[in-house]
């Protein structure tokens, strides 16, 4: 890790701790950024799984909807508490990205991308037809908030606990791709075959790799049921783990802050495009095109390579 | 209704269900025989099909015979454009960005189909308005011989087209090895704008003739799009007769597990089929090992 990416982190910390005040307690804005970190935690394990290991998911709305699900139904239909079952949700997508995995990791390219697609529309139907326990296409409510105790974490301390989690995985993602671990992820993207060649247990650490994301997945859909306190099947369709992926490739791949700069945009971006109404899935659609056509790499390279061309530097 | 005439109903909503797989399948055959890309747009085209057949018929007021050549060539044209703006460009793309572009390009047809239709689903009359006839005990529509024979006539048309045609050939020469193609002085680019309007025009033929029986809506096509792939993999990826067979057995078994297990679920049994044979047998059920251990999988 280097020294640039403690003192953003830092930054980072000093910016949300200020932020509620920054906005004179505005609630919009405050939900906003838990949603953007919400979402920041979701993309950190895709970036890691694509940017690192070069493998794609276009499933991990389901990982996200299972974490969702395992809070909300166990914390409303069986009276767990909301930490139990947050890190029973964890245990279950972990379990569950497990098996899939280790088969599904064995594909590549193409066919791993229709694969996690494929599972992805699967957990949606069990999300929509497993209504005893869903609640089913109208979905689940009366989640009840996040509290230890008689502390109730809401608004300004959800927030806080947010992007504490964000901040932690942050630093933790940062450690792992510097060490063992990750240098053998990006000798696997490299070439799966030389890694191979000089010892790295490809599938073992790819598999590795896509229970952590899963393992990032469930925990932000855990934090989004406590925090919205309803949920439905809508929000965990392939419309979403396409949003996520935008959001890791706008973001670019490079690093692992990319996947932050992509969730923050891409959360954004609605706002802005509410007053196109119906024009919203279009726009998405030609903001992807361009930036996998202009900036394949993502803005934040994108930027940069603008930014050396304006000044003449190489 | 006795089980018999049951199970034929069932088996006939399988064969109609099937040919739409199938077609669909087709057209992931023949973009990925070109080009290895696996286009994730190909729902799409059956989707604008629809969509454009019920503007052709129920806006412009066009005849039948006129408005199916039509919607056919409008889609030909968008999957062609498609083409050459999105795909043409990549030349040294890394293999996500291959992967998203399609991706984005589906969004891209879905979202300019939001905005021009709308949320809701449309009908189209069926071909011939004559009353359903009575078969063994089973109602059948008419909709559904005109789908059979159609997909038939389609998967004849290719066949013919790959095995007597100049350019068919020289297309099969792509698929079996792009540079030596090449060096026969085989236009590759040209077979690959080629290849998105043929799996375009399948897509459009699919989608015209099943509106009439289910329906269409902007958002239909990703769900076609793997069902299609999932027959595409059972047949083994890049046979068109596998990809054919594959469909239509995909369509009867999800009809009759419509049938006899859950209703609820029936979407759910094309993609288990699809996830089992990537995980057990990726090369499919009629692709030749030896050709498989030159693929990549």
């Amino acid at each position: 890790m280097r020294k640039n990416d403690l003192y953003l982190i830092g930054v980072i910390a000093v910016a949300v701790t200020l932020f509620p005040w920054v906005v004179g307690g505005n609630q919009y804005f405050i939900s906003l950024l838990v949603f953007i970190g919400i979402n920041s935690i979701v993309t950190m394990g895709l970036g890691l799984l694509m940017g690192y290991a070069g493998q794609i998911s276009l499933g991990h709305a389901a990982f996200f909807g299972l974490g969702a699900y395992s809070s909300g139904i166990l914390t409303t239909q069986y009276s767990f508490h909301p930490l139990a079952a947050l890190l029973l949700g964890i245990i279950l997508s972990a379990t569950i990205a497990f098996l899939v995995g280790k088969p599904t990791l064995r594909l590549k390219g193409h066919y791993m991308a229709v694969a996690t697609l494929g599972f992805g529309e699967i957990m949606f139907i069990v999300f929509n037809e497993l209504s005893p326990l869903t609640g089913g296409p109208s979905g689940l409510s009366g989640i009840p908030p996040l509290a230890f105790g008689e502390i109730l974490l809401e608004g300004k301390t959800y927030l806080y606990l947010v992007w504490a989690m964000v901040l932690f995985l942050l630093f933790f993602s940062l450690n792992l791709i510097n060490s063992r671990v990750g240098r053998a992820l990006r000798a696997i993207h490299g070439s799966e075959l030389a890694a191979n060649a000089m010892g790295v247990d490809s599938s073992y650490y790819k598999v590795q790799v896509f229970v952590l994301s899963a393992i990032y997945a469930s925990l932000g859909g855990s934090l989004y049921a406590h925090f919205i306190t309803f949920i439905s099947p809508s929000s965990f369709s392939l419309m979403f783990s396409i949003l996520l992926l935008m959001m890791v490739v706008v973001g670019g791949t490079e690093t692992i802050w990319g996947a932050l700069l992509g969730a923050l945009v891409i959360t954004l971006l609605p706002e802005y495009l509410r007053g196109l109404e119906d024009f919203e899935v279009l726009a998405y659609g030609a903001i992807l095109m361009a930036v996998l056509l202009f900036m394949p790499k993502g803005i934040l390279e994108g930027a940069r390579r603008l930014g050396g061309r304006l000044t003449g530097a190489k | 209704m006795s089980l018999a005439s049951q199970l034929i109903q069932y088996l006939f909503t399988g064969l109609t269900l099937g040919s739409i797989y199938a077609l669909v399948a087709l057209g992931f055959t023949m973009i990925y025989n070109a080009t290895s890309i696996i286009n994730l747009a190909q729902g799409e085209f059956v989707m604008l099909g629809g969509l454009i057949m019920v503007f052709c018929t129920m806006v412009l007021k066009i005849p039948l015979y006129l408005g199916f050549p039509l919607t056919i060539l409008a889609v030909i044209l968008l999957g062609m454009l498609f083409e050459r703006l999105a795909i043409h460009p990549l030349k040294e793309a890394s293999l996500i960005t291959l992967i998203m572009i399609t991706l984005a390009g589906s969004i891209l047809f879905r979202g300019g189909a939001m905005v021009l239709w709308g949320r809701d689903p449309y009908a189209l009359p069926l071909f011939s308005q004559s009353s359903p006839v009575q078969f063994l005990g089973a109602t059948l529509q008419l909709q559904i011989f005109w789908i059979l024979g159609i997909t038939v006539l389609a998967v004849l048309g290719i066949y013919y087209f790959f095995n007597r045609t100049l350019t068919g050939k020289a297309m099969t020469a792509c698929a079996f090895n792009a540079l030596a193609a090449r060096l026969v002085g085989i236009n590759v680019r040209k077979m690959v704008l080629l290849s998105f309007g043929l799996s375009a025009a399948l897509g459009a033929i699919a989608g015209t003739i099943i509106t009439p029986v289910t329906l269409m809506e902007y958002d239909r096509g990703p769900l076609l799009a793997l069902k299609g792939f999932a027959a595409a993999v059972l047949g083994g990826l890049g046979s068109g007769l596998g990809a054919v067979i594959a469909g239509f057995l995909i369509g009867i078994l999800e009809s009759f597990g419509a049938g006899l297990i859950s209703s609820g679920y029936k979407d759910a049994i094309a993609l288990l089929v699809l996830l089992v044979i990537l995980w057990v047998k990726p090369s499919g059920l009629l692709g030749s090992e030896e050709e498989s251990g030159l693929k990549k999988y």
